[in-house]
């Protein structure tokens, strides 16, 4: 059991973050408003997440321009999705 | 303990879904669209196909009134039925207050265009140069594949339905001269049974 609680990874013990990489595994990429709008979270909230995922090497964004408007983009990295296979992995241990 | 992980668990898994699949498909317009499709059928039945033997794997000399008949009909059901589907599409996905134009509903246009507008211009092609029998099965099979295409991006259920509607087409292609029943089989009657499935799952 306490083997199995040091494989969870801390960065996905939040739910805010969890839902960030839940979404980024299964999608090429997301920008800001899309992922605001499926978590309904505030920007404040989501930019601090975001941040906190950036960190870890999780994910990553590319900044670019939509009608002169700034757009970012969110994906997760291979690190990113490699650590949340194994963050689930060990959940359904957990759970067994 | 347990709790927050089968709790988290069912989180992603929503998460998962609701990021990468359009799920306020409305199971009516799916009723609707194949109650058209029977009545379009049941037209084409009375108007063009009952007056002489158009449905057969040769080139036919269609009359003129034969063709615009024909022509009229399939593009009337046709507009009809996808301007229902967006139309009560629309209102489930106000009724759950999202966004109708966003990066989901973009992909599965596109993705449903492209087999969709290739079987298009081939069936127009072959019904130009008169073989009118083969454009039944092959309208059946290119929608087939459409919805194939875009089975990964919405409910699941669409994906048996293009399974469906592909296996009709190529069963079709074998008897020809009944080429309007299977048409008014895939379109009509799977449709109807289809959209009362994903109304009784999804509630929509």
């Amino acid at each position: 059991m306490k083997e199995l609680l040091n494989e969870l990874d801390k960065a996905f013990e939040n739910r805010v973050r969890l839902g960030i990489m839940s979404a980024l595994v299964v999608n090429d990429f997301l920008d800001f408003n899309a992922l605001k709008e499926l978590l309904g979270v505030t920007d404040g909230n989501l930019a601090s997440h975001l941040k906190n995922l950036e960190k870890s090497a999780y994910i990553n964004f590319e900044k670019e321009f939509v009608d002169r408007k700034p757009n970012t983009k969110y994906y997760a990295t291979d690190i990113g999705k490699e650590a949340f296979r194994k963050h689930i992995n060990a959940i359904e241990q957990l759970l067994k | 303990m347990k709790e927050k992980y089968i709790e988290d668990l069912k989180e992603i898994k929503e998460m998962m879904n609701r990021s990468s699949r359009f799920l306020s498909l409305s199971g009516i317009s799916g009723v609707t669209a194949g109650i058209i499709a029977l009545a379009g059928a049941y037209l084409a039945h009375r108007m063009v196909f009952s007056q002489s033997n158009l449905l057969s794997f040769n080139s036919v000399e269609l009359s003129g009134e034969q063709f615009i008949n024909l022509l009229v009909i399939a593009l009337a059901t046709m507009i009809v039925s996808i301007g229902l589907v967006i139309f009560l599409t629309t209102q489930e996905t106000k009724k759950r207050r999202q966004k109708i134009w966003d990066h989901q509903t973009k992909r599965i246009l596109i993705n449903l265009f492209i087999p969709l507008v290739t079987g298009g211009i081939v069936c127009l092609s072959f019904l130009f140069k008169g073989f009118v029998g083969v454009t039944m099965p092959l309208t059946l099979i290119f929608y087939g594949l459409a919805l194939l295409n875009v089975s990964k991006y919405t409910v699941n259920e669409i994906r048996s339905l293009g399974l469906i509607e592909i296996v009709l087409g190529l069963v079709s292609l074998q008897f020809i001269a009944y080429g309007l029943w299977f048409w008014a089989a895939g379109f009509g009657l799977f449709h109807i049974v289809y959209g009362f499935i994903v109304k009784l799952k999804y509630k929509s």
